[in-house]
């Protein structure tokens, strides 16, 4: 046991000497959760849009005005032809036009029923489609108000209520998703280098030939690392909860052992990747490269799992990330305890406990 | 002229003796891009509803049935306990709860006027904005079949109706393909380029081998070219194959030119690549080589307009998408891929690019010291 901590301590040495790595490791996260957490959200606002008026009357006029006073959308251009509209899309500068037919007005006020066309950018269909949504209800509540007064007979109230997150933040749903996200690629990259490095350099056979086991060696290579990820999430559970003011409404306690959970199931990861990579560039593009744009997209934060096909849905399962933002989800947002969430912590144990077998049986005592 | 030729030789060689990472810069981005588009489909469908029903009259029934019917949603509960089915949204086994209070058809009937509840799993904002919003859109259509029951509406309906009629141009199917995979194909390129660059000179430092490259008669600038050209050819071959696929995996064929796309990718991976040596200037190690163009990429990516749009972002974000190449060239793959737009309307993306490319790769050599 000496010897494994005399192993961690050189470790630490190693780190603490490094001081731009050190900071970068520690700084990181912090930046990236407040950037993340403040400019993040699924949410459209503020989005261009044109209108062609083919009426300029009143009705259109107003229409228009609260168009462009609604925090979706801000009135870009006044379009005069309709062959403008598809130059303007070209260019890119709006994401939507609003067509009003002639007479817009008249036919309003006479037949009560006039006719409006919603063109919309759908080289991006996910804001499409929220913006074809949030037009059509300024216009609805324009054609409510137009109606008032008047009661209709036989109608059906329905009243709205947000559970969790009543004021739609998008920190609620990217906090989670960014931890998951930064512990699991700083823990696993750095693992991975750490070892390859010493391959590269030669000081791996000094290590081996020590009295420590060889297994030991790597271990302890682990501690540290694991010691930092728990600088990190605190500072991350800090920054969420005084500067995003996203609430902890579960138990801290267990929130803090899920996150080292899965700090060790990064770090085991990590490992494994090491025994097969031969040069710190190849540990590099494995964890990196390689597995960025699976944890962003496979874990359910940016597009949900159960809309995917089921081929992906499986494929998810092995996501680390995707259970752990399960985790912080249910118990930092809903509060609920370890009895709903005994499941993903399970997976979890599990992903590490094979993580590290494979990666202490392929170690190679030997160097090629 | 001569000089850059032979350390070219010598870049290329070393490229190739080291086939395990070429295999992984080449198919790693393959395997992803035929696999990741499949998962980004924003469209809500499958939202979990759970309905606790009070009423358990005919009207409820109908209602239920109505929207069980529409492909959206899939009944996973009903219940006659509103604590029931909070329990439920807790485990993640409903997303919704509707509400049907006691007496809703007698409500409906005797006073005209009738209350419905949901409640919405708000986490994940957008899903609860939409699902909510669709169930309502249900609710009101069942609410005009009722009061077409009841009464006989005048030839001109007394409801003021404004008829909107929507279109969706450029992916009137709403195929997120078509929006994903070249944004992907970006995201990839960057990534595999910028860490290349970034580690480069870092390795030679480390080993030691850039001394004996200090000590020889090349100049800075020869140096740098000679560590960028072959990323450079690499980035297009990566490019080509990843265009390759959007063709033939799936059928997405770009409305406007190749050659737009290409003259654009080229001044772009220059711009990447300059950053990425700059990095590498910057570092004395890989390790911190990596972390800075992890920490770099992670920003890039996350805020280049592929996965949230830059229009809802505050104000400061917004000014950091400016200096993000990323999103110019997310941006120029859908004007042209999707839009078919010229050089003409790209002309600012491929001006500010080249400032981009200029900068940084300037900065590079000129932050590159021969001594230690």
């Amino acid at each position: 046991m000496k010897q494994f901590f005399a192993f961690v301590k050189k470790e630490f040495f190693h780190i603490w000497r490094d001081k731009k790595t050190m900071f970068i490791l520690l700084g990181m996260p912090v930046v990236q959760i407040v950037i993340f957490g403040f400019a993040l959200t699924n949410e459209v606002k503020n989005a261009n849009i044109a209108i062609l008026d083919n009426s300029k009357d009143a009705a259109t006029a107003s229409l228009t005005a609260e168009l462009d006073a609604s925090r979706y959308f801000v009135l870009e251009k006044n379009l005069v032809t309709y062959t403008q509209v598809n130059e303007e899309f070209k260019k890119g500068k709006i994401k939507l036009a609003i067509v009003f037919p002639q007479h817009f007005g008249e036919d309003l006020q006479h037949f009560n029923k006039a006719q409006v066309q919603i063109i919309a950018d759908a080289a991006d269909p996910n804001t499409a489609n929220q913006l074809t949504n949030y037009a059509n209800s300024v216009i609805t509540d324009y054609q409510n108000r137009i109606t008032n007064g008047k009661k209709l007979p036989y109608t059906i109230n329905t009243e709205i209520r947000m559970l969790y997150n009543p004021q739609l933040k998008g920190a609620f749903n990217f906090v989670p998703g960014v931890m998951a996200m930064v512990l699991l690629l700083v823990c696993t990259m750095m693992t991975a280098i750490t070892i390859v490095k010493e391959k590269e350099m030669g000081t791996m056979e000094i290590m081996l030939v020590s009295p420590m086991r060889p297994q030991m060696v790597v271990l302890a290579k682990a501690v540290p690392y694991l010691l930092l990820s728990t600088i990190n999430i605190t500072s991350i559970l800090l920054l969420s909860v005084f500067v995003l003011e996203v609430p902890i409404n579960g138990n801290l306690a267990l929130l803090g052992f899920e996150s080292i959970l899965f700090t060790l199931v990064s770090l085991s990861l990590g490992l494994l990747i090491s025994s097969g990579a031969a040069s710190q560039q190849t540990a590099m593009f494995i964890s990196l490269v390689g597995m960025f744009l699976p944890t962003v997209m496979l874990s359910g934060f940016m597009f949900p799992v159960e809309n995917m096909p089921l081929p992906l849905r499986i494929i998810s399962n092995i996501v680390p990330a995707k259970w752990y933002y399960n985790i912080v989800r249910s118990v930092m947002i809903k509060g609920v305890g370890l009895e709903v969430i005994w499941k993903e912590t399970l997976i979890l144990g599990g992903m590490m406990t094979f993580f590290l077998t494979m990666a202490i049986k392929r170690f190679k005592i030997r160097l090629a | 002229m001569r000089t850059l030729k032979f350390i070219l030789r010598k870049e290329f060689r070393q490229i190739f003796r080291d086939p395990s990472i070429l295999r992984v810069i080449l198919i790693m981005p393959v395997i992803q891009l035929l696999i990741l588009p499949w998962a980004a489909d924003y469209e809500i469908k499958n939202i979990k509803l759970a309905v606790v029903d009070h009423d358990h009259s005919e009207y409820s029934r109908q209602l239920i049935n109505k929207i069980t019917s529409s492909h959206y949603f899939i009944l996973t509960d009903y219940s006659s306990s509103y604590e029931h089915s909070l329990e439920k949204i807790e485990k993640d086994k409903a997303d919704l709860v509707l509400q049907i209070p006691d007496h809703f058809e007698k409500d409906l009937v005797k006073e005209d006027e009738a209350r419905l509840f949901i409640a919405s799993n708000a986490i994940n904002g957008t899903k609860a904005n939409l699902g909510s919003a669709y169930l309502q859109n249900i609710i009101r259509d069942y609410n005009r079949v009722i009061r077409t029951e009841w009464i006989q509406y005048p030839r001109f309906s007394p409801e003021t109706q404004i008829e909107v009629t929507s279109s969706n141009w450029f992916n009137p199917l709403m195929n997120y393909k078509y929006f994903m995979v070249p944004g992907i194909l970006v995201i990839l390129l960057t990534m595999v380029g910028t860490n290349l660059a970034a580690v480069n000179i870092v390795k030679e430092k480390e080993i030691g081998t850039i001394e004996q490259i200090n000590v020889t008669p090349i100049r800075k600038y020869h140096f740098i070219l000679g560590k960028l050209i072959p990323f450079w050819i690499m980035g297009l071959v990566i490019l080509t194959i990843g265009l390759t696929i959007a063709g033939l995996a799936y059928g997405i064929i770009p409305k406007g030119s190749f050659i737009t796309i290409y003259v654009f990718a080229a001044v772009y991976l220059l711009a990447v690549l300059g950053l990425g040596l700059l990095i590498s200037t910057y570092s004395v190690n890989q390790q911190q080589a990596m972390l800075l163009s992890f920490f770099l990429m992670m920003i890039f990516i996350l805020l280049g307009g592929l996965y949230t749009s830059i229009d809802s972002m505050p104000e400061w974000a917004k000014w950091i998408t400016r200096f993000n190449p990323v999103s110019y060239f997310i941006e120029v793959m859908r004007m042209v891929v999707l839009k078919g737009s010229s050089l003409a309307d790209i002309k600012y993306h491929l001006f500010a690019m080249l400032g981009f490319a200029a900068v940084f790769n300037s900065w590079a050599i000129i932050s590159y010291r021969k001594r230690s």
